[in-house]
């Protein structure tokens, strides 16, 4: 419990660190947002008001306690854009996003571990050799090539899968399968192929520890070791990669999201870019590193669940 | 042994006593390039019934592979028990199946190891570690396995014994830690324990209190012993009968007593004359004596020629064999040839 409640106060202050890096990176951009905004048409007046709607006429102090002051109450600010509120925009497009990054996990997590276990055991140079280049061609790989070829190959042959736009999980579960299924094979497949090396490694090595030795000197069978000891102990640096991966993850839903035309968080920030929506730019980078932080603090809070020595410290 | 005939064809009175008889055990490791280590090279011995048995030698003498081919848990590979025979109460062990083996491992045979630390699942609490081998051997349902959990943890010392079920390795100290292993192996009141340096990681004072209770629980189980260990106090002390070991096999094998008056090979001469006051460690004779032969490596001759102050040129030309010199009293070494027709191998 008390690693519990110091494992919030550091969430807290991460955030906080974070929320000051996002307003610091903004005001370090060059250029002028309000010259940017207004075009190069815009005379003294409409740029005077306009810097005064957005109080960045205030000293920077009072600008970034506004600013935090909206983000603890929802309000990011108004896109220039689309003339909606920030969050509005983001809540609009997070079930895509959301849905899309759930899923690839849960691909990556299914795949990868019984593939690690399975790789493990069946430890040699050939299966070394033969599964080291599936990993090298998997990092190679880039991924808005690899969705093409999966639209290619799976999309245009089965009906099931749609290559472009989004389904409502509401409108039909098929549907919204069908249309997150490859994007989210697109993002899972190359981390799949760098990841289960890492959990054939942690298992290896947990192989190698004494404590094993003792499992099986009780008449433990090979099953029961590998399956109640070996894993359980392994997932705790297995967990470690997977937090790791999830930030890898999000990101990836950017690019994923152009080539299979959804209308998820990644899109709204190329097109807040491309815009110059600062606000929404704004909005978007600090909702991307709060999921993050928020999902390395659940990572931590899963370590203290899965390993005594941290819980009971 | 009360006749003074030797392993081959033991006669069915000797048998009937023997718990454990190991014969011609080879053990090696193929650790590439055709490099081969041979750990354990035609070790042969027995174990009777509530005997306690020390094996000593220095270190990479090939004393942990010969407790780990008894149960078969040479990691393999590279390792591999490639000749001989283990048999408990008459029972071949080499020629089981794996899952056989499993109903001897903790159940026939207790192991205990050298490091405390490191030897129990830092994830799983105490009473499901104990809780697991009683499920498995004795078929209890888990609420009495952890009853008997807690029992056999009072046995072994425990006056909080329902708490410490509920903890988890690290929150124990390294004795106690040794306790519950010792828990553990007993838990299926084995007929043969074996206990690799189980004091070695210890503190003194907790050491004598750790034996004292392998030799109490030895007792109450009637119990044999294989201790492996550097330390000859404990030889003294705990032992009926000593093996030393030397470049992967027997280089002697006595009743205590008489391997302490009666010293025959010049290592174990050595080994004593090393250790004035006898608590001292037996890692400490390489700087005595010099390095031994890499196992890989070993010469054609005796393995101890090299070392040895009394060496002649037939040491160098052939190894020599283990031959009973006297009664129980057996040694490798050419020194002793003459003497030893009658008993002969
Ligand atoms: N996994 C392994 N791979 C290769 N060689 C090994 C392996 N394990 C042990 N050996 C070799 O086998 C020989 C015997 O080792 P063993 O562990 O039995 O020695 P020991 O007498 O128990 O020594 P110590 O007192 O240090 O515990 C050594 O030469 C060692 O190098
Ligand atoms: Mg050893």
């Amino acid at each position: 419990m008390a690693y519990i409640i110091r494992r919030i106060i550091l969430l807290i202050v991460t955030m906080a660190l974070v929320s000051l890096i996002t307003f610091a990176v903004f005001q370090v951009m060059p250029g002028d947002p309000i010259r940017i905004m207004l075009g190069p048409d815009a005379d003294e007046v409409q740029i005077e008001t306009l810097t005064k709607k957005l109080g960045l006429d205030q000293p920077l102090h009072i600008q970034y306690f506004d600013w935090v002051g909206g983000l603890l109450t929802g309000d990011l600010g108004q896109s220039i854009r689309f003339s909606k509120p920030v969050s509005e925009l983001v809540i609009d497009r997070l079930p895509v996003t959301i849905s899309l990054t759930i899923m690839t996990l849960t691909l990556v997590v299914l795949v990868a571990i019984p593939l690690g276990i399975f790789v493990a055991k069946r430890k040699n140079k050939l299966s070394d050799v033969v599964f080291s280049s599936v990993t090298q061609l998997g990092m190679a790989i880039p991924s808005f090539w690899l969705g093409m070829l999966l639209i290619l190959y799976l999309g245009m042959n089965f009906s099931f899968f749609s290559v472009s736009g989004y389904v409502p999980w509401s409108t039909s579960i098929v549907g919204a399968l069908g249309a997150l299924l490859l994007p989210a094979m697109t993002i899972a497949i190359p981390q799949i192929a760098v990841k289960f090396r890492y959990v054939r490694n942690a298992i290896l090595e947990q192989l190698q520890l004494d404590y094993v030795r003792t499992v099986r000197s009780k008449g433990i069978t090979e099953k029961f070791v590998m399956y109640k000891h070996v894993l359980r102990n392994s997932m705790i640096p297995i967990l470690t990669i997977f937090g790791l991966i999830t930030a890898e993850v999000v990101a990836g839903t950017i690019i994923v999201e152009q080539v299979f035309a959804l209308p998820g968080i990644g899109q709204l920030l190329i097109t807040s870019i491309s815009y110059r929506d600062f606000p929404l730019v704004q909005g978007i980078v600090i909702y991307i590193t709060f999921v993050v932080v928020f999902i390395n603090f659940l990572v931590d809070i899963l370590y203290s669940i899965l390993d005594p020595r941290i819980r009971l410290s | 042994m009360q006749s003074p005939q030797v392993n081959k064809e033991p006669s069915t009175k000797a048998l009937e006593d023997q718990l454990l008889e190991v014969n011609g055990l080879k053990t090696n490791f193929y650790i590439g390039k055709g490099k081969v280590v041979q750990a354990v090279d035609d070790v042969s011995f027995s174990i009777r019934k509530g005997e306690t048995v020390a094996l000593v030698g220095e270190s990479g003498s090939g004393k942990s592979i010969t407790s780990l081919s008894i149960i078969r848990l040479i990691p393999s590979p590279p390792g591999k028990i490639v000749e001989g025979s283990i048999r408990l109460e008459g029972k071949e062990l080499l020629t089981l199946s794996e899952d056989e083996m499993c109903k001897v491992r903790g159940n026939d045979i207790g192991m205990i190891f050298q490091e405390p630390m490191t030897s129990l699942d830092p994830v799983f609490t105490i009473g499901n570690q104990i809780a697991e081998s009683l499920m498995k051997h004795k078929k209890l349902k888990k609420s009495a396995a952890y009853k008997e959990a807690i029992e056999l943890l009072k046995i072994v010392g425990f006056a909080r014994a329902e708490e410490v079920i509920k903890e988890y390795p690290h929150q124990l100290s390294g004795g106690m830690r040794q306790r519950v292993m010792i828990a553990i192996a007993m838990s299926c009141n084995p007929k043969l324990l074996i206990a690799d340096e189980p004091t070695t990681a210890l503190d003194v004072t907790v050491q004598a209190q750790i034996l004292n209770l392998m030799v109490e629980m030895k007792d109450k189980f009637q119990s044999s012993i294989l201790l492996i260990t550097h330390d000859m106090g404990v030889v003294a002390e705990v032992a009926d009968r000593v093996l030393v070991m030397y470049g992967g096999q027997i280089v002697e094998e006595a009743p205590v007593r008489d391997l302490f008056i009666d010293t025959m090979h010049p290592y174990t001469t050595a080994l004593l004359k090393s250790i004035p006051n006898i608590d001292v460690d037996l890692k400490r004779l390489d700087s005595i004596l010099g390095t031994a032969p890499p196992a890989h490596d070993f010469p054609r001759g005796c393995r101890f020629a090299a070392r040895c102050k009394h060496v002649m040129e037939k040491c160098l030309e052939e190894n020599p064999t283990l031959v009973e010199i006297k009664p129980n009293h057996k040694v490798r070494c050419h020194l002793y040839e003459h003497q030893g027709g009658l008993y002969s191998e």
